[in-house]
């Protein structure tokens, strides 16, 4: 099941830049939040916060407070807090050195799961929720990487999947493919938002509308506003809102 | 007009770099032609099995002096492999940017560059002299000494190639950075890391001067690691300046096998790790 999220007086830093300002957002559980916004407006700072991602590289800062389920993350321990909150990135990155199988499992296995038949059971569950299973099932000890772009994407949601999260991020998941198998994808986000709190970051405003519940607009490490998909994109409150998805800038 | 200009000094270039490879080819194969030649007649069963025969005798072999390579390369790989990779992946995955990390990478650097016989003058000092003896150890040891920064720097490449994106997919299903590394980068570099260990040791099977102050070389088999051994290059070097024909002899067969000895290990870092799934 999803977890609500709320995020107060987030700010970030990365060096000397000041990338969130100040975010102050409701996430909802088992619905589909979309965030966009033109490039270098904090997006992806934003939701690597929120799986406590940002803070692993050299020279970032974070203040503020984000609340998973009533519960701070920064009370928690970084590395048990991403096994609750899972993420897909923008390029799919498989483990080079794996095979599918191992792909899939690769969070339950290296936290200690042993048990070959749960392994088999998880890596089958996982593939049959990210709409890979009837592709690959043939040919699971092929490596990760023999897969094309949009397959790998989906072995990376699996593999995300399999450590049952109850939040996902998702960093531009499908800028990085082509039509059919963005369609794939999408089709995915929808069928996985009953359980999931999905969070997912967009260039494609196309693709915020047809997926998102709710779209947030950031500009300049700033949370514009934040509302129900259709309310945004018929309806936005601030002008700013309005030129940008209206093509003005961005 | 212009055409034929261009055309002309395409081919003038081209020539150059052709007639460059080949002045870079011949001596190269020029050391391998001679040694085969010298080196194939001296070659027989004898060479692998007997030992030295005194000046004079025909019959004698390097068998100790095979079998004395073999052991200190062993030792020298025994420590100079997991020191040289654990460092590797201390400086690239711990600790990239400190004052510390680029003083080890400056004085790794220093220490590819050093001329081997220098490794053999600080073994010889400070182990040969306080044991009382050569020895295969102190041998070892001097090679281990010319492995690490070979290892280091070439685990360091390595690690450096596999993505970052690669790391952060294990974090982000709450893998621990020390799994994280272990279980998916370096395996991940593992193909290269292993052709970097492969490489540092064909080049250490070869060296010469460090083992002169340390293993000093022996007619007989070795009874204990504490003790004198032979190894090829310097049964080479020994045979190769006396003034007997036979010795001679040995000796091109001597640098025939070490010759062949770096090739196979050389082809085996080519080939043995090729990726499983290709």
């Amino acid at each position: 099941m999803g977890q609500t999220l709320s995020v107060r007086k987030l700010e970030a830093w990365y060096g000397p830049n000041k990338t969130l300002k100040g975010i102050n957002m409701e996430i909802e559980a088992n619905h589909v939040t979309a965030i966009i916004g033109p490039s270098g407006c904090g997006k992806s700072t934003f939701v690597r916060c929120i799986n406590r991602m940002h803070e692993t590289l050299p020279g970032t800062k974070v203040i503020g407070e984000i609340i998973l389920d009533g519960e701070s993350i920064y009370d928690q321990d970084p590395v048990a807090l991403r096994k609750t909150v899972g993420m897909v990135f923008q390029k799919p990155n498989p483990f080079p050195s794996m095979s599918i199988f191992e792909n899939v499992v690769a969070g339950v296995r290296l936290n200690g799961q042993r048990n070959k038949q749960n392994l088999q059971a998880i890596a089958e569950r996982s593939l049959r929720m990210a709409a890979l299973w009837d592709e690959v099932k043939d040919r699971l000890n092929y490596s990760g990487i023999s897969l094309s772009g949009g397959q790998q994407q989906r072995l990376c949601i699996a593999r995300a999947l399999a450590v049952e999260p109850a939040v996902l991020l998702m960093d531009e998941p499908a800028s990085a493919l082509d039509p059919i198998a963005t369609t794939h994808i999408e089709e995915l986000i929808r069928q996985l938002r009953d359980n999931y709190t999905i969070l997912i970051v967009t260039h494609n405003m196309q693709q915020a509308a047809r997926i998102a519940d709710s779209t947030a607009f950031f500009l300049n490490g700033e949370l514009v506003e934040h509302g129900a998909t259709s309310e945004i994109f018929t309806n936005p409150k601030d002008k700013r809102t309005e030129d940008y998805i209206t093509g003005r800038f961005g | 007009m212009k055409e034929y200009i261009r055309k002309y000094k395409n081919w003038l270039m081209l020539s150059i770099f052709v007639a460059a490879t080949i002045i870079a080819l011949v001596p190269l194969f020029g050391v391998l032609g001679y040694v085969l030649k010298n080196g194939l007649g001296a070659l027989n069963i004898q060479f692998f099995t007997n030992l030295p025969k005194a000046m004079g005798l025909s019959g004698g072999g390097m068998a100790n002096a095979i079998v004395g390579t073999l052991i200190m390369v062993l030792i020298a790989s025994l420590i100079g492999i997991p020191v040289g990779i654990l460092a590797g992946i201390y400086l690239t995955e711990y600790d990239r940017h400190s004052w510390f990390s680029t003083a080890v990478r400056f004085a790794t650097d220093v220490l590819t560059g050093i001329p081997s016989i220098i490794v053999g003058i600080v073994i010889y000092t400070a182990v040969v002299l306080k044991m009382g003896n050569f020895s295969a150890l102190a041998g070892g040891l001097a090679l281990a000494i010319i492995m690490i920064p070979l290892i280091i720097r070439s685990t360091e490449e390595m690690l450096k190639l596999v993505s970052h994106s690669i790391r952060e997919a294990g974090y982000a299903l709450g893998i621990s950075k020390g799994k994280t590394i272990l279980k998916i980068v370096l395996p991940t570099a593992a193909k290269g890391i292993i052709t970097g260990a492969m490489l540092a040791i064909a080049r250490v099977s070869g060296e010469t001067a460090p083992l002169l102050f340390t293993a000093l070389g022996n007619q007989y088999w070795a009874r204990s690691l504490n003790e004198p051994i032979a190894s090829l290059p310097v049964q080479i070097f020994q045979y190769a300046t006396s003034p007997y024909k036979e010795w001679h002899q040995l000796a091109w067969a001597g640098s025939l096998v070490l010759i062949l000895m770096i090739i196979i290990i050389n082809l085996a870092a080519r080939f043995a790790f090729r990726s499983r799934h290709s």
